[in-house]
């Protein structure tokens, strides 16, 4: 049980340890900060493409959506257009809840069972999920847009802004940045779960929690940064900028911890491709999602439909002739 | 087995917390009462499925072909190829949790590895080992084998495989809650097809299979024991109405062919739901002249081979529009069923169509053309049904079923993989007075299964049905409690035998009837007699103290 | 959905990810020069050493914010053994007393790694105040 999490907790301690004192102690800066990052880009878009084209490259023989809602039937019959679309634009709009908004999550229940006389089972709204999974994401996605700013010069307004609306807390100097927190807090709350709620606990493998702990490791490294040991930022835009123009350098002060965060950034996009992570391409792929309920008016072709053996009328015929006939049947042939 | 087992033994068993432990080092145990016989060498052998012999689960020796990991590798690869949803469903679950809960047969068992996640777990971690980069790559790597998640594939884990793969009803609840709408019906129905690649069936899918393939049906209803089954009930509504309502069989030319699970003309109450049927299609007849057709050849509307692969679910299947095209009819009709309809709805078409020789279907009494089902060329009864009703072309007496408190079971297949939620309760409403919806996480597309679909609605597997009945069950006895529901409605054969054994044990005070049972009832037959009697002869209400 | 679709999203996809790669084609790496005047030439030291100064100053002005603004504590005893007056910008013993060009000492980095330094909502340069 414990071998679950503890031994990717192990693995990513030993990532930073790696990267740390491969920069301080045998001074690999150009190896932690040029080259592993130039082969995970690589490795992650090479990556990323071949999952998605092997997913691709399946065929999808059946229209089979999951329909959440009523079916376009009678006209006085009101359609659920979006839990059970029949157009393509129904379709689109579910995907689009579902991709931003996560809302099958969001229709999560928890069953409890009541011990009493009566023995009732019930189904309460179960949010919690919901909350922490969309958190989450948005606060990475923020974190992750956020960083375009090593990475673009000059940096445009609509950056601007959001780093702006992002540090609206005005604690202290430098700013706070909110999503950086909430990221952390809601791994943090999504580890817990994995941990605590025997059922999750349960079905949890070490592959579940390897990358929740790289996550929480990118976060932790980076806040220290920012609020607690200081970087120089302008040093590490110049190396970034360098990295994008292809112009590496090595800036001079910039200290470990700074290329700890980029190893552990650097593996968990290698990570990516071969891992669950990938369930970021695969929504959009799930055939009982992204499709429209609309079997019976429209006529869905399975490429690698073939022909099959059938017991045909004349066949059943032949063997039953003589009861049919008695029983008075219609019959094909009379003999 | 439930003599052996009462209600509040079972209640007591269930705890939702798995106690620890890692579940791939937790050999699987076959238990009596949880699993279904093996399929007897022969169906198989009809069906020219692989692997026919004789063989028991509860045995070591499962006399497998020697090289069966080769052929499930094989078969997983051909799988992974041919379906998206295979590939993506084994590739992106997170492992969220979501899932967990929604089972009812987690519900109802607490037995960890029915959470649907897990269920999908024990292929994917197969799969893992055997199909992806990661595996390969982590192999290098200190603990990158254990981080892959992969488990090579051995006699353990195919018996798990066997074991689980029939404890899921295919239900699809678990689908609606996942964020990325993974489908562990579609897994089980892999699943299921690998098994059947090694000769692993069930008996209660087999033989229904087999019968259905040589006989038409999967009872093995033989053409003139067809014919009689429904002479007899005709005898039956003559007495109550006064009305001969003779059915018409294989008859070319007709209007409309209907087709119905054969479980509905051999097994109470399915039986008077048929017999609903009859009065409907006899009053359309007199009224409007409208010719309807049964037929002995595709006399079965449900489809086992759903259950064992796509392959024999479309040899089976063919049957329907092989008939209508034979017979010439204009569209086909389809009586209330479950996994029926999941597979004309999203099968049918796509695997024996294109229907080019029927026509767009148009309901002749009202006009009303059935834009839903253009292509497939198919209408579900209640569609039919609740467009004559909306047009006012049935003429109903709701007090024939005033002693009937109603509640409504969506069946799984209808509602999750189909979306017919509004016909059958429209419908309902039109022919009885009592109706009581039971709690809405358990109804529309949240419904819950009656824990027997499937092919799971076998004898000795029965501990397994009615834990996994469960949370219908208890949602059942709510309304029960609550308003005085006495009569479950459902639109599901498969339904009509399972909740009737299900509320048997765990509500007996609620009966389970067809919804055109109670259009039968309701329904004004021109020249019928006053009627004393409903269709199960029972006294109709404010008639109860003639016979005295 | 059909698999020039999936081609079409991928090829937005792999190009949203090489965002920074292919945004800076012709690019450079260069980081701003800043310009010490005169007089902050002529001191050769400041509050803290420069790599520390670079990346602490605004945690140090903050402090003396703090210190400042609650305790009427002004002075500052450096680490490099030398007093110092907190004060940003009033007069010559200030930060901006030294540095005397906003523009060419604070502005150049602070644009360059996008922080917009709420410093000066309150406090004025001493240029401004000449003006």
């Amino acid at each position: 049980m414990n071998q679950k999490y503890m031994l990717p907790l192990a693995g990513v301690v030993l990532l930073f340890l790696l990267a740390y004192a491969g920069v301080e102690g045998a001074g690999l800066q150009w190896f932690f900060g040029i080259v592993i990052p130039y082969l995970a880009v690589i490795a992650f878009i090479w990556g990323f493409v071949n999952r998605v084209m092997g997913w691709a490259d399946s065929a999808v023989p059946f229209r089979i959506p999951t329909t959440c809602g009523q079916e376009k039937s009678l006209p006085w019959i009101k359609q659920n257009r979006i839990d059970n679309p029949d157009t393509a634009w129904g379709v689109f709009i579910r995907m689009v809840l579902e991709i931003f908004l996560f809302r099958s999550l969001f229709r999560n229940t928890k069953a409890a069972f009541h011990r009493d006389e009566n023995n009732r089972l019930s189904y309460s709204w179960e949010i919690f999920l919901w909350l922490g999974a969309l958190a989450f994401h948005y606060a990475f996605l923020v974190t992750a847009v956020r960083h375009l700013r090593f990475f673009m010069e000059p940096v445009p307004w609509c950056l601007k802004a959001l780093e702006y609306m992002d540090g609206i807390v005005q604690l202290g100097l430098p700013n706070i940045f909110m999503s950086g927190l909430v990221l952390l807090a809601a791994a943090l709350f999504l580890l817990a779960r994995r941990i605590f709620d025997a059922k999750v606990s349960y079905i949890s493998l070490a592959a579940d929690y390897f990358p929740l702990f790289l996550i929480i490791g990118i976060a932790v490294t980076g806040i220290a940064m920012r609020y607690f040991t200081k970087v120089d930022v302008v040093g590490v835009k110049e190396f970034t900028m360098g990295i994008v123009t292809f112009q590496p350098v090595i800036p001079a002060g910039v200290g470990p911890l700074f290329y700890a965060h980029l190893f552990m950034v650097s593996v968990l996009i290698v990570y990516f491709p071969m891992s669950k992570l990938m369930h970021m391409g695969g929504i959009f792929l799930s055939p009982t999602r992204n499709m429209a309920n609309n079997t019976r008016a429209k006529r869905h072709v399975n490429p690698w439909n073939y022909a099959v053996d059938v017991h045909t009328y004349e066949q059943y015929e032949d063997h039953f002739r003589d009861k049919m006939i008695e029983a008075g049947l219609p019959v094909d042939k009379k003999e | 087995m439930s003599d052996e087992l009462k209600p509040d033994e079972l209640l007591n068993k269930i705890d939702h917390k798995p106690d620890g432990g890692d579940w791939m080092d937790t050999p699987v145990q076959i238990r009596p009462g949880m699993y279904c016989y093996a399929a007897k060498a022969e169906s198989v052998k009809t069906l020219g499925l692989p692997n026919a012999r004789p063989w028991n689960p509860a045995e070591d020796d499962w006399k497998l072909p020697e090289n069966w990991q080769e052929i499930i590798h094989n078969g997983i690869k051909e799988r992974l190829e041919r379906f998206r949803t295979f590939k993506v469903f084994m590739d992106i679950c997170v492992r969220c949790g979501a899932c967990a809960d929604k089972c009812h047969f987690f519900l109802g068992t607490g037995d960890p590895k029915n959470m649907p996640v897990l269920r999908a777990e024990l292929l994917r971690s197969v799969y893992r080992n055997d199909f992806t980069r990661a595996a390969k790559l982590l192999k290098f790597l200190p603990g990158g084998e254990f981080l892959a998640g992969g488990r090579p594939m051995t006699m353990d884990v195919l018996k798990e495989w066997w074991y689980y793969f029939f404890q899921c009803t295919e239900c699809r609840r678990c689908s609606v809650f996942c964020p990325y709408g993974i489908d562990t019906a579609e897994i089980t129905i892999m699943g299921r097809e690998l098994l059947n690649l090694l000769g692993l069936n069930i008996d209660w899918i087999a033989t229904p299979v087999s019968n259905c393939y040589q006989t038409g049906n999967h009872l093995g209803i033989q053409p003139h024991a067809f014919k009689d089954m429904l002479e007899f009930f005709t005898e039956d509504i003559e007495e109550i109405t006064g009305v001969n309502v003779e059915p018409q069989f294989n008859k070319k030319g007709a209007d409309i062919l209907f087709i119905t699970p054969s479980g509905d003309v051999f097994a109470d109450p399915g039986t008077y739901t048929c017999q609903g049927y009859l009065i409907l299609f006899k009053y359309l007849k007199d009224k409007y002249g409208l010719d309807v057709t049964w037929s002995t050849y595709a006399s079965e509307g449900g489809n086992f081979g759903f259950f064992t692969s796509h392959e024999t679910m479309k040899r089976l299947n063919a049957k329907m529009y092989a008939e209508a095209r034979r017979l010439g009819v204009k569209w086909i009709l389809g009586g209330e069923c479950g996994h029926m309809w999941r597979v004309i709805h999203q099968y049918m078409d796509t695997m024996n169509g294109p229907a080019d020789f029927l026509e767009e279907p148009v309901n002749p009494i009202t006009g009303t053309k059935f834009e839903n089902a253009k292509s497939t060329k198919m209408v579900h009864i209640t569609e039919f049904t609740a467009d004559l009703i909306k047009h006012g072309k049935l003429e109903l007496d709701k007090s024939r079923n005033a002693n009937r408190i109603m509640t409504y079971h969506d069946s799984c297949n209808t509602s999750r993989g189909m979306g017919l939620l509004e016909e059958p309760r429209y419908v309902l409403k039109n022919v009885c007075d009592n109706f009581f919806e039971m709690p809405e996480n358990t109804i529309r597309e949240q419904t819950f299964c009656c824990g027997s679909g499937s092919g799971l609605n076998a004898g000795e597997n029965i501990e397994l049905r009615m834990a996994g009945g469960l949370p219908r069950a208890n949602a059942v006895k709510y309304v029960h409690e609550k308003f005085g529901v006495n009569t479950l409605g459902t639109i599901c054969a498969i339904d009509r035998a399972a909740l009737s054994t299900l509320m048997e044990y765990w509500v007996p005070e609620v009966e389970v009837c067809g919804i055109h049972e109670l259009v039968g009832n309701a329904l004004i037959l021109p020249g019928e007699h006053d009627r004393e009697m409903d269709l199960r002869m029972e006294p109709l209400p404010g008639k109860e103290d003639i016979d005295e | 959905m059909s698999k020039n679709a999936i081609i079409a999203g991928l090829v937005v996809f792999v190009a949203t990810a090489l965002f920074p790669f292919w945004f800076n084609i012709g690019g450079s790496n260069a980081a701003p020069e800043i310009e010490l005047s005169e007089r902050a030439k002529a001191a050769r030291y400041c509050v803290l050493e420069k790599y520390d100064m670079r990346a602490e100053h605004m945690s140090l002005l903050d402090e003396w914010r703090d210190s400042v603004v609650r305790d009427a504590d002004r002075l500052y005893k450096g680490t490099n053994g030398k007093s110092f007056n907190m004060s940003l910008s009033t007069g010559e013993d200030s930060c901006l007393g030294c540095h005397t060009d906003k523009e060419k000492f604070c502005d150049r980095c602070h644009n360059f790694v996008s922080v917009a330094p709420y410093c000066w909502e309150c406090h004025t340069t001493p240029e401004e105040v000449t003006r």
